[in-house]
């Protein structure tokens, strides 16, 4: 094997090796989307956002519309204001109702957007007016027990 | 002298304890031999077509084995990661459990494991051989250093050659799995890409990956290009030492995958 041969393969070998790293940061790690994504920017208040993670599908209709941003606790409200980055080329009215939602019993939470019938379309920064908190499913299971209790006490009378 | 029963307690001691003391100082040789071959390398890197050469034969040659493995690894933890994703309705899940698998755990193992046992033998059998046939003690009386002419060149060459391997090895196992679980079973490949870029991070799951590979690519350099030339100037010798270098990195790999893993992952909760 002479030089000019191996320092071809070396170099090829090289390069589809970096290859694959940049495959798995950008294609498997999402490296890129990180930075600026395209797309605008939406903000709704929860009162509640469960078990919401950051870069959490929004959907539409069940359709990836989007990621979430940033959350944070607004400090004076108490309030989880979360950001949605939402792709250009879909816009909601401005009824929109942002909802939290479980996919299946054990799936991923992420943001759902019902679009409502208005005709003004919200813009990048707006903040979305309706919004819908994720369902506890420990709450519930106790407002049950609670309401069980409550209707045999009240038998017993 | 003591005159020891073969047998008695204090025979087995001393064996107890020879052997303590024996793989302790072994342990410090190959410290010292560690440093000699970093003291070594600029003189190596002088002469970079010796490394080239060493990439060439531990890694050029290794991509065969090492993609073939990593694409059919994939597609079997795809097909056993559907079937019991498929139970608990989450089967479009399987995307991030073939990456997480591959990226965190199964690319840089199974890759170290595999190019210990391509490429490490083959290192030790060479530089074993070349110590048996005095080519060492010929060089040195050329006053040319083995250790920066011959033992560098290797050791560099698997460094380098390691993490390109295992991220190779990860790639084409996601590769592997897509094909399985799109192709074959039918998963919606939007699902499967989204799932899986949802829950793999760059940071911290990929660059640990790496760090992994780049840890098991020391390792195994260094015990292969020491145990060549450790070994005893024999047929026998270059052969004992050859498959010591396997069992010693695969051992070396997984436990230091294990102490790893503790610390990256431990209660990261994802």
């Amino acid at each position: 094997m002479n030089r000019a041969a191996i320092d071809l393969w070396v170099g090829i070998f090289v390069a589809i090796g970096l290859g694959a790293i940049v495959f798995l940061a950008l294609k498997v790690g999402n490296l890129l989307t990180i930075g600026a994504e395209p797309g605008y920017r939406l903000e709704a208040r929860f009162d509640n956002i469960g078990g919401l993670k950051l870069r959490a599908p929004v959907k539409a209709a069940g359709v990836v519309v989007g990621r979430v941003e940033s959350i944070r606790l607004d400090p004076k409200t108490y309030e989880a204001v979360v950001s949605l980055r939402v792709d250009r080329s879909f816009e909601f009215t401005k009824d929109t109702i942002a909802a939290i939602n479980t996919s299946g019993l054990l799936g991923e939470v992420y943001v759902s957007l019902d679009a409502g019938g208005e005709t003004v379309m919200l813009k990048d920064g707006d903040r979305i007016g309706k919004t819908q908190s994720a369902v506890v499913v420990e709450k519930l299971i106790s407002q049950f027990l609670f309401d069980k209790a409550a209707e045999s006490g009240n038998a017993k009378k | 002298m003591y005159a020891e029963v073969p047998g008695g307690v204090a025979y087995w001691l001393r064996r107890l304890g020879g052997a303590v003391t024996g793989s302790i100082g072994r342990l410090g040789y190959a410290s010292r031999f560690l440093l000699a071959v970093l003291w070594h390398s600029p003189q190596a890197f002088r002469r970079i077509q010796l490394t080239l050469r060493e990439i060439y034969f531990a890694g050029v040659l290794s991509l065969v084995i090492i993609l073939m493995s990593g694409m059919f690894v994939g597609m079997v933890l795809s097909l056993q990661g559907y079937e019991t994703l498929k139970r608990y309705g989450a089967d479009e899940q399987l995307g991030i459990l073939v990456a997480l698998a591959l990226v965190r755990e199964l690319g840089p193992v199974i890759a170290g494991l595999l190019f210990a046992s391509r490429a490490g033998s083959a290192i030790t059998a060479e530089i074993g051989l070349m110590k048996t046939t005095e080519q060492l003690a010929a060089m040195e009386m050329m006053a040319v250093d083995p250790l920066a002419r011959v033992i560098a060149p290797r050791f560099w060459g698997g460094i380098i050659s390691l993490p390109l391997l295992a991220a190779l090895f990860s790639a084409f196992g996601i590769f592997g799995g897509y094909l399985v679980g799109v192709r074959l079973i039918g998963i919606d490949a939007g699902a499967f890409w989204g799932q899986m870029q949802a829950g793999v991070d760059f940071w911290p799951d990929v660059t640990n990956g790496i760090v992994k590979s780049v840890v098991f690519a020391l390792a195994v350099s260094l015990i292969a290009v020491f145990e060549g030339y450790d070994s005893k100037p024999t047929a026998e010798g270059v052969s004992t030492a050859t498959t010591r270098t396997v069992v010693i990195s695969s051992l070396a790999i997984l436990a230091l995958d294990f102490v790893m893993t503790v610390f990256m992952f431990r209660g990261t909760g994802t």
